[in-house]
């Protein structure tokens, strides 16, 4: 029993080695991926990333946010009803959305999405050997396969993020046109009202930090992947698991940290 | 023992002494020592598990042995800098086994990757490089098609163009032959000998085929359970009296340990019943 936790106390202590090492070292190869400074065509693979991670999980980020923001507005609006205080559901849905709802559905959805896609690619580039190829030919395999990864994140997720939160809020607006015929103008003004700078720029720092770690634990992942075809759908499996799990262990320490700091207060 | 005297008299241009590795307690390569010549082309020859793959990827600077040395053109791979390390990759082009081309990019560019890579050259050159190595290989119509779209042959050859882009001194080949049928693994064998020939390069090749072995081998050499047995021209190979060897080239199957051949008889009567 002590051992089962002492094993899986060192492991985990490896895993956030490996991590930090991996993420130092995409952080110094990060430029190489930009388009100007970066060397030759590299920046082509970036915007392929960025298609990959970000531009095919707008339907699917849209919709669930969308959905969410349904759900949050028809919660908050049973309550606020019996006070005869539905129209502060605009309030509610646009502070949640800004601050938490959007960042965090954004990140879930992509690391479903592409955590699952980074670890099987990275093990498949493995097994095939590609990674060694790389490595002879005296290229860096961070530089050529990660790095771009890690920037497509870096710049789609915050742009997810803005667009989650566009479409909780306008869940929100469909739900009071439709309940209360709130107009537009209105609703427009008191969301405008309750939207606070800082909360959006907390929560675009957040959902860079999700970035990292969505993209960081699915290459991890696949480059531990030895063995046959299974290793692959466990490596895939463990990547979403773990990506998902740290996504939410990030979001709850960096509220936590804002709520220390008093950056969460209104006003 | 001529041929080593006038072996010795050349320069080595790879020098591997005493490299010795071991996994876990279980010792993979024990105390091998290897030279091969500029311009020669050597088969290292050997069974599942003698560990021709390990020792390959200690020549090619993927891994360093657990002592011994692994010079080439008179660097100490096993004691140099990742800078040295970069400069002696460069002398070398590597076709693994799984052919390692990159998925996502056609033959082309492929080939391109490191000559753009690793140098400045302009567009045009880097396309002129590449479709003289794509020639070479006889892969001269196949330069617009991703991996996924070639066969086993092709992949293969595509996969020695990568690594002759750079006009390496050392190409190394793992397996080059298998999973190929008999005539385009003729084909192959050909093409690595046009390697030698055509462009002058020192040839290694890991293989457990022995009539490629034969056909292409200035000098043929075998491990068994880590240690080199033999090394020697094919002639004196096919000669050899060493009976491992001998096993090796009539296709003996290997002796099991008592208790699993007492497991595989019980396994068979079983099956049988």
């Amino acid at each position: 029993m002590i051992a089962a936790i002492g094993r899986t106390a060192i492991s985990s202590a490896a895993d956030v080695g490996t991590l930090t090492i991996q993420l130092w070292r995409s952080l110094l190869r990060l430029p190489t991926a930009l388009p100007m400074v970066g060397r030759g065509r590299r920046w082509r693979t970036a915007v392929r990333q960025m298609m990959a991670i970000g531009v095919s999980a707008l339907p699917v980020v849209a919709l669930m946010s969308f959905c969410l923001g349904s759900v949050a507005a028809l919660q908050a609006a049973a309550e606020l009803r019996r006070y005869g205080a539905t129209r502060y559901v605009v309030e509610f849905i646009a502070i949640a959305f800004t601050r938490e709802l959007g960042a965090i559905i954004t990140a879930i959805a992509v690391s479903g999405r592409s955590a699952s896609a980074i670890a099987a690619e990275v093990s498949t580039m493995v097994v095939s050997q590609e990674l060694d190829a790389l490595r002879v030919m005296g290229l860096d395999p961070i530089e050529f396969t990660l790095a771009p990864k890690y920037l497509g994140a870096l710049i789609t997720l915050p742009c997810l993020t803005i667009l989650s939160t566009f479409f909780g809020i306008a869940a929100g607006y469909c739900f009071l046109a439709a309940s209360i015929d709130m107009t537009a103008r209105v609703f427009v003004r008191d969301a405008l009202a309750s939207i606070m700078l800082r909360d959006v720029v907390l929560t675009l720092v957040k959902s860079l930090v999700f970035a990292t770690i969505i993209v960081h634990v699915g290459y991890m992942e696949g480059l531990r992947v030895s063995g046959g075809p299974e290793a692959v759908g466990r490596g895939t499996t463990a990547a979403v698991v773990n990506a998902t799990f740290l996504v939410i262990l990030a979001d709850l320490a960096a509220t936590a940290l804002f709520y220390i700091l008093g950056w969460s207060a209104a006003g | 023992m001529t041929t080593n005297t006038v072996a010795a008299a050349r320069e080595a241009l790879i020098s591997i002494r005493d490299v010795s590795v071991a996994y876990g307690g279980r010792r993979v390569l024990d105390g091998v020592s290897l030279d091969i010549h500029r311009g020669e082309i050597v088969a290292l020859l050997g069974g599942s598990g003698s560990g021709k793959t390990t020792l390959l990827r200690r020549v090619i600077g993927l891994e360093r042995p657990d002592s011994g040395s692994i010079m080439i053109g008179g660097v100490d791979l096993t004691a140099c800098s990742e800078a040295e390390l970069a400069v002696v990759r460069r002398k070398i082009g590597v076709a693994f086994q799984e052919s390692a081309l990159f998925s996502s990019l056609t033959v082309d560019e492929n080939a391109a990757l490191p000559i753009r890579e690793l140098t400045d050259l302009a567009d045009p050159i880097v396309a002129q490089m590449v479709w003289m190595k794509l020639k070479a290989v006889g892969l001269a119509d196949a330069g617009r098609l991703y991996p996924r779209e070639l066969s086993g042959g092709m992949k293969k050859r595509a996969a020695i163009a990568r690594a002759i882009a750079l006009d390496p001194d050392i190409v190394v080949l793992d397996e080059p032959s298998a999973g190929l049928d008999p005539i385009i693994a003729a084909g192959l064998d050909e093409l690595i000998l046009f390697l030698k020939r055509g462009f002058g390069m020192t040839v290694l090749v890991v293989t457990h085929a022995l009539d490629s072995a034969f056909r292409i081998a200035d000098r043929v050499a075998m491990l068994y359970q880590g240690s080199l047995i033999t090394v020697g021209t094919p002639a004196e190979f096919k000669a050899s009296t060493h009976v491992r060897v001998r096993q090796f080239v009539q296709g003996e199957p290997e002796r099991l340990s008592d208790a699993s051949e007492g497991f595989a008889a019980s396994f068979l009567k079983e099956f049988h019943a």
